[in-house]
């Protein structure tokens, strides 16, 4: 079916069968393979995107459900004001190592800050929970959240 | 059966010592001058760039490019091997840009990400490479300018003339430089440590903007013109195979292309038959998998369980061993005349890399029978050779590209991928074909740690020293010999120094397919050695880090199972000493209800590694608070900000082997272990509290980093559950009731 979306501000239109995952939708139609493939399953949070400002798992959302919608990629956060203190943090405190599930957590911490801009040790496990690093890049995802956050300085 | 003390090791290892590949690659880097065919990325070359070596192109506008020749998994290798070659070249760190090369071990020596093995094999090879290009910049300004080479020197990628004052900038020079002879690798003259601007000095990694801003890097985002996309059904047990397929529903399908099948070449013997759907998206095949009708031919398979090994392991450990890996006097006679003796079972199961990004491959089957890759390996140059059998070509016609990869924890040092990705082009000549495993296929596909039980009996004198020491293992074999990981170290400490010790093992058969975790062998070693150590020491009236101490003895080297690695006693005592210090330990149990500490200590990948955890546990469940580490890699530590975070990846990654990680599951043959669920990994609730790292620096070689530190947390962690609770816990994952 076609479908008409706007990523990253932008309007896009794709022909998809509806239960396509935006996930796949988003790496095989609209070339933007910066939100990974991780689990399928809505487990690891790598696939993680905005859409309408909340983040969701794109990998566990049919296509159909981004009708009409605004959808942000990592490709696109930075664009953001939130999104562009947590890139800038994340990149300051060189937080990835293999860097696979980087986009996720990006995404996820913009989520978070946007909702909770100054949040406590709960409020980052609670926003950040649901987004697996296998590298256990964990000290400085947290730090960066701080710095990101303002509640920590960089250096 | 110890060694002689041989002074300062200069690391003996052979691999270290070959050098012949970087005289070879320099003097054809000189050889070609502007002939960029042979080194790194050629058609990107800058116009006028010129190309010093392999490893090295400057630009007119003085920007050098560096070759990265090892595959880049998350441990830093990418950023690291160019710092060496950088400093010695004496550039900026700013004027560099990096390049990952592709595969061609002819050219750039060994590229494997794998054993903490490159930064002891680099270390001098990629300082000569810059030094001897910076040697070839200098006599070329020297010729110009007519003065003696002797009295330049160079700052920032420029030849400077102290005495005329004139200076002029590699990129001017280069093409002068690129035909002056290649001197002599060996004779360099290289920097002294305090004259290193680079190397020591914290850089970041030079992917990392382009990961925070999700440019495509990784295998699964390769993307080529006309590129077909292949999802597979693998026979649920490893090793099975096609007895019969019906695939004319999914033939008909809308979107798709072909039906292929496979035999992944996961089995060194034997077939593990696989069928690969290829069409326009990978959605849209993997959806068509359960329309294939398939039989597989399991018979040889699905007796192997997980319950199974169990009972097979119990019957073993109550007979004799199968055969002795290390004897040294008489154990048993020493144990019979003990005046204390400790008895212990441990075990640990089979485990899965999860990598996060899943297994995937491109590749392309040319007209002219050529093999192109774009592969995550951590391995190409074993990749090269599975598939060149497989596919009965020549090594030579393939083509490998490396991606950037998304953890490697051992998995892609196997190349089961490119195999299948092989085969699947070849049946489809001019098209290029990406394969992709789901986590399914991922989890039940994998190279695993394979699980081990170990009975220990160890003798204690009427002082309290350790002097007999026995470990029956049971362990997975096949052929007399263990299976891939599923060695047990003749070497292995304390069977190195108590003078009457049997080191024993029986083997159990598996159809599953085994391999290297992070820290192969030695993540489950520290464990079931250090945990027992600790109720010998227990026994022993005394605490782990005193009985190390008084094992360990005097200072010396002894020998180990691995070539031109020896296990120094000093620096050993170094770490323990340093921990002790550094965590406050006393030795005392807490006071405090729920909390304890613990210790544990293991020497891999060169590395010497002590550890103290603090944890506190409330109704069973056991929280981190603290993570001490003290640890010796040699004189130098390369990049202090990629040190730090290796260490404390790999040191919450044996938290996570400790406490979060399940078993791998398996019945009638198959792996049921298929989901997150099934698998968890360790997530930011269950982070330590702090890490606090302190380097024990030496007067050695620098080693590597990616798996030392990862081992003696393990036992650490269990350790200091006993020290909270009072229960010995001698099981992985380590479950309080």
């Amino acid at each position: 079916m076609p479908i008409e979306l706007t990523v990253n501000r932008r309007k896009r239109a794709v022909t998809a069968e509806a239960d396509k995952p935006l996930l796949w939708v988003l790496r095989e139609d609209l070339d933007l393979p910066g939100t990974k493939f991780g689990c399928g399953a809505g487990l690891c949070g790598a696939c993680t995107v905005l859409l309408d400002g909340q983040a969701v798992r794109s990998c566990q959302t049919p296509i159909g459900e981004a009708v009409g919608k605004h959808v942000t990629t990592i490709e696109g956060v930075a664009a953001l004001p939130v999104g562009r203190k947590v890139v800038e943090a994340w990149e300051a405190i060189d937080v990835p190592q293999c860097g696979y599930c980087q986009a996720g957590q990006i995404m996820s911490a913009t989520a978070l800050l946007t909702a909770t801009p100054k949040p406590g040790p709960d409020d980052i496990v609670g926003g950040m929970n649901g987004n697996i690093c296998r590298c256990a890049t964990y000290v400085r995802i947290e730090r960066a959240i701080r710095v990101a956050a303002g509640l920590e300085e960089k250096a | 059966m110890t060694a002689p003390i041989v002074g300062k090791t200069q690391v003996a290892d052979p691999a270290l010592s070959r050098r012949s590949f970087l005289v070879a690659s320099l003097a054809g880097g000189a050889a070609l001058t502007f002939d960029a065919q042979m080194a790194l990325a050629a058609g990107v070359v800058a116009p006028q760039a010129v190309v010093l070596n392999a490893f090295i192109r400057i630009a007119p506008d003085n920007t050098v490019t560096i070759g990265a020749k090892n595959p880049e998994i998350g441990q830093g290798i990418k950023t690291m091997l160019p710092m060496l070659l950088a400093d010695e070249l004496d550039v900026a760190w700013e004027q560099v840009r990096i390049e990952q090369t592709d595969a061609n071990d002819k050219l750039y020596g060994v590229q494997v990400a794998g054993g903490s093995t490159a930064t002891p094999m680099n270390w001098l090879p990629a300082r000569q490479v810059g030094a001897a290009a910076r040697a070839m910049l200098v006599s070329a300004a020297a010729a110009q300018w007519g003065v003696a080479a002797s009295g330049l020197r160079t700052s920032a990628g420029r030849v400077i003339d102290p005495a005329s004052g004139r200076s002029a900038t590699y990129g001017a020079l280069a093409s002068a430089a690129a035909a002056v002879p290649v001197p002599d690798l060996a004779k360099v003259t290289l920097k002294k440590p305090e004259e290193f601007h680079i190397i020591g000095t914290a850089k970041r990694g030079v992917d990392t903007p382009k990961i925070v801003r999700g440019e495509p890097l990784y295998g699964i985002d390769t993307r080529l013109p006309g590129m077909l996309h292949a999802a597979l059904v693998k026979c649920p047990a490893i090793g099975g195979t096609l007895a019969s397929l019906d695939d004319a529903a999914v033939r008909a399908a809308p979107g798709v292309v072909a039906v292929v099948p496979i035999s992944s070449g996961q089995c060194a013997t034997g077939k593990h038959d696989a069928v690969a759907i290829v069409g326009n998206s990978w959605w849209t095949v993997q959806k068509l998998r359960d329309k294939l009708k398939i039989t597989w031919d399991i018979a040889e398979q699905q007796a192997f369980s997980t319950a199974l090994y169990a009972t097979q392991a119990a019957a073993a450990l109550g007979k004799a061993p199968d055969a002795t890996v290390f004897k040294a006097g008489d154990a048993d006679a020493a144990l019979a005349r003990a005046a204390k003796v400790v008895t212990a079972d441990y075990s640990y199961p089979f485990l899965a890399h999860a990598t996060l990004e899943p297994q995937n491959c491109t590749a392309l089957w040319h007209a002219d029978g050529k093999l192109e890759f774009w592969a995550p390996t951590q391995n190409p140059g074993s990749g090269r050779k599975d598939v060149a059998t497989m596919l009965n070509i020549a090594p030579e016609a393939l083509t490998i590209h490396m991606t950037r990869i998304g953890g490697g924890f051992g998995r892609r040092l196997m190349n089961d991928y490119m195999v299948l990705a092989g085969q699947v082009a070849k049946a489809l000549p001019g098209r290029p074909v990406k394969l992709l495993f789901d986590r399914t296929d991922d989890l039940r596909n994998d190279y695993y740690r394979p699980a081990g039980w170990h009975r220990f009996t160890a003798g204690l004198d009427a002082q309290g020293a350790l002097v007999a020491f026995k470990d029956h293992f049971v362990t997975f074999g096949a052929g007399g010999k263990p299976v891939r990981a599923a060695e047990l170290p003749a070497s292995e400490f304390p069977a190195s120094v108590v003078p009457d010790t049997h080191l024993a093992q029986s083997f159990l058969t598996t159809n599953l397919t085994t391999g290297w975790l992070r820290a192969p062998t030695s993540n489950a070693m520290a464990f079931v050695f250090q945990g027992f150590l600790d109720e010998v020491a227990e026994a022993a009236g005394t605490d782990l880090p005193a009985l190390m101490l008084r094992t360990l003895g005097a200072p010396r080297e002894l020998p180990t199972d691995r070539p031109g690695i020896v296990f120094n006693t000093a620096r050993a005592r170094a770490v323990i000493e340093r921990v002790v210090a550094f965590a406050g330990w006393t030795g005392k149990s807490s006071s405090v209800a729920g909390k304890g500490r613990g210790f544990g200590f293991y020497f891999s990948h060169r590395g010497y590694f002590a550890e103290v955890v603090d944890v506190t546990v409330t109704d069973g469940a056991v929280k981190v608070d603290k993570v001490w580490i003290a640890g010796d890699i040699g004189s130098q530590i390369i990049n202090p900000l990629n040190a730090e975070h290796q260490a404390q990846g790999a040191a919450i990654d044996g938290l996570a082997q400790a406490l979060v990680w399940q078993p791998v599951v398996q019945e009638a043959g198959a792996v049921q272990t298929v989901t997150f669920t099934d698998f968890p990994l360790l997530r930011l609730d269950a982070k330590p509290g702090e890490i606090a790292i302190s380097w024990v620096k030496s007067d050695y070689p620098p080693t590597g980093l990616g798996e030392p530190t990862l081992p003696p947390v393990i036992p650490a962690v269990a350790n200091a559950i006993r020290a909270a609770t009072g229960k010995r816990l001698r099981s992985l994952p380590l479950q309080l009731a």
